[in-house]
């Protein structure tokens, strides 16, 4: 599925003296079975544009397609189905819940769902087995390494199957042998026809082979891609 | 089947959460359970007592006559008996002998009464089993009681009571009418009070009335009256309970409070990721809705449960001490178990709604908040 | 097994019990049937017309016959015997 914004703003705190504009007229298309790295620095807007992409917030103007439907017009309600079912989110700091064991982390999105508990913790085990976290499974993710934390990250946004992976500055918090670990993980997602979009400030990220085109953002506008 | 598979995933969710700090959690469980065990221990004895007593008491005598003089209970003459004349439905009429005796070896007091039926020898006493169980004595044994003019008579126990009637019998020493007259110092003939019997219960306020009339210094009093009397002692007794327990369950609310509507920094970043993954705020609602109805379901059941056999198998011996005070002779008994409905639903209704209100309503803002707040 | 199944085993004890709790309310096993029997029996043989369960003072143990004047009729808090004495109304009645 193609996204496509056209001319998109976002304005925190409209309409307050301390109104700040984060996007300011972004255009751009992002095509599908690619690795779409958003490149800049922090307070750039990579993470604003990317969060308004995974429907988890919505521009103050402007249009967002996906596919063929426009995001930016559909009421809440819609938005957490269409986030639900497309987007698998991975965060700076992998956000797992801990205490929690690896399998109930992974099965986290799944809920709100209901889907037949067999079949999900047999995709769910499917999906540890092939990041290499089948033993963990029933470990609390707090005594997870990095490296493995990370991969638990990857599942929980690929339980629900969505087509696109959102990942906001995947390898903040892992080192460089780590972060190109991570790549690894991007390309097998990208080998199984998955759009990834990544936003990163890492050159181990937006120097990979595996991106495929790299769109940099200075405050709040496209610079370069 | 769709809503039913969701809520067991949220149940699933929230019970590991809950497992994660299993002190804390489990403290909460236990306190609660102990002050649902308390109201509802309360609740069941009051409403067995209640019943008990007012089932037994049925059988006690329609009108028992007091005579007073100068507005205190005084001995009513035997010629009262004749006094009263003809009463329509009046079944039958008989002097009562009756009075206390304090046993200072044992500092208790005791019921001493006349029972002509018992046909007692003016040697023998029949006593109840708590006084046997205080003074260690049995059948056989003897019983010395210091007279009115201090000559000591002995008397030989020839059986005790019924343990079964301990309720009303506990502290009863029955003795011939001699042996009562004399040692008591009763000489001149009179009764302690003249019990009436009548058949028809809607003729006993013409009765009483007539009463009053005829003998101005006496006073009936009706079984009816104690009847009422006992049923506002027990729910007296059991609003007393409840105050003293509202002590309790106030601090309980500040602690159920603070740990339910008190959110943590990390919940609140955990409800952040739940709405970053794709959780609705209804479902951190609802999964947070079954927490409060977890907990406070469970220590419900749990604690009324150990109430049912704290009261009907246990024979309600926490409440022991606070019905006993300072006395020495105490019954045993077993209360015939009984429910009421009403009350078992009003105890589910207070336990329960409040806390799962108090853990719903502080999460309502946090699961508000924008998904997107995990990325900024 | 899910927790979800675990609390709903748990909740079908409970609830059993509970249950339970209620027929065995409803049996009334004809030794306690006995036991009230008898103790009516006793009740009217002798007139009685107060349980036993205070006897620490002669002006508790009867509060039905109390005179006007004992401890318990002068105010319904009588706190100066406690437990009784904060426990208990004084009775009711319909004539002085």
């Amino acid at each position: 599925m193609r996204i496509s914004l056209q001319d998109v703003h976002k304005v925190f705190n409209q309409g307050r003296p301390n109104a700040y504009p984060a996007i300011r007229g972004v255009t751009l298309t992002i095509e599908p079975n690619q690795v779409t790295c958003l490149k800049g620095a922090s307070g750039s807007g990579k993470s604003t544009l990317l969060s308004m992409i995974g429907c988890l917030s919505r521009p103050t103007s402007g249009r967002i397609h996906l596919g063929e439907r426009m995001l930016s017009s559909l009421p809440e309600r819609f938005l957490t189905d269409i986030r639900r079912h497309t987007f698998g989110f991975i965060f700076q700091q992998f956000n797992l819940i801990s205490g929690l064991t690896v399998l109930e982390n992974v099965l986290l999105p799944a809920y709100p769902l209901a889907p037949d508990f067999k079949q999900l913790k047999k995709s769910a085990n499917a999906l540890l087995e092939r990041f290499g976290l089948q033993h963990k499974a029933q470990s609390p993710v707090q005594w997870l390494s990095g490296g493995e934390a990370q991969r638990v990250a990857i599942c929980r946004a690929l339980i629900n199957d969505p087509q696109i992976l959102i990942a906001d500055e995947p390898t903040a918090n892992l080192d460089t042998r780590l972060s190109h670990a991570f790549m690894g993980q991007i390309r097998q997602l990208r080998e199984i026809g998955k759009t990834v979009l990544i936003t990163s400030h890492d050159p181990v990220v937006f120097e990979s082979p595996v991106v495929d085109r790299v769109i940099e953002l200075c405050d709040g506008q496209v610079v370069e891609g | 089947m769709e809503w039913i598979r969701r809520q067991r995933y949220l149940i699933d969710f929230i019970l590991s959460s809950l497992l994660r700090r299993k002190g804390k959690n489990f403290g909460l469980l236990l306190v609660y359970t102990l002050v649902v065990f308390m109201l509802a221990s309360v609740m069941l004895f009051t409403h067995a007592l209640k019943r008990e007593v007012g089932n037994v008491l049925q059988a006690s005598p329609e009108i028992i006559l007091q005579r007073t003089e100068a507005g205190r209970h005084a001995l009513i003459p035997a010629d009262y008996l004749e006094k009263i004349g003809r009463l329509r439905g009046v079944t039958g009429r008989k002097g009562r002998l009756w009075g206390y005796f304090y046993d200072a070896t044992v500092k208790a007091n005791y019921t001493l009464m006349v029972a002509d039926e018992r046909e007692l020898a003016d040697t023998e006493v029949i006593v109840g089993s708590a006084i046997a169980r205080a003074r260690g004595v049995g059948p056989g044994d003897y019983l010395t009681f210091r007279s009115h003019d201090g000559i000591a008579y002995s008397f030989m126990i020839r059986e005790l009571l019924d343990s079964d009637t301990e309720l009303f019998s506990a502290d009863l020493v029955l003795m011939s009418e001699r042996a009562f007259r004399v040692s008591q110092g009763v000489t001149g003939g009179g009764y302690t009070d003249i019990v009436l019997s009548v058949s028809n219960p809607r003729e006993l306020s013409k009765i009483a009335e007539k009463l009053t009339q005829r003998l101005p210094d006496t006073r009936p009093i009706l079984k009816q009256e104690i009847l009422r009397t006992y049923d506002a002692i027990f729910s007296w007794r059991q609003g007393i309970l409840f105050v003293l327990l509202a002590g309790a369950i106030m601090a309980f609310v500040i602690f159920a409070w603070d740990k339910a509507s008190g959110l943590s920094a990390e919940e609140k970043r955990e409800i952040g990721i739940l709405k970053a993954i794709g959780w609705e705020t209804g479902d951190v609602l609802q999964m947070k809705f079954w927490e409060g109805a977890i907990l406070s379901v469970t220590a419900f059941f749990t604690g009324y449960l150990l109430a049912y056999l704290h009261v009907f198998y246990a024979s309600a011996s926490l409440f022991e001490p606070v019905l006993k005070g300072w006395a020495v002779l105490y019954p045993a008994f077993r209360l015939a178990p009984v429910v009421d409905g009403l009350q078992i639903a009003t105890l589910f209704f207070f336990t329960v709604f409040p806390y799962v209100v108090a853990t719903i309503i502080p999460i309502w803002q946090a699961s508000v908040t924008d998904p997107d707040a995990v990325m900024r | 097994m899910r927790k979800s199944d675990r609390l709903l085993l748990l909740y079908v004890v409970l609830s059993g019990l509970f249950l339970l709790s209620l027929a065995d309310t409803t049996r009334s096993p004809p030794e306690g049937a006995e036991r009230i029997d008898r103790t009516r029996r006793m009740v009217a043989e002798l007139g009685l017309t107060d349980p036993a369960l205070f006897t620490e003072a002669r002006y508790t143990r009867h509060l039905s016959q109390a005179d006007l004047h004992s401890a318990f009729q002068d105010h319904p808090m009588a706190l100066e015997h406690f437990p009784s004495g904060s426990l208990l109304v004084p009775p009711q009645r319909s004539q002085p």
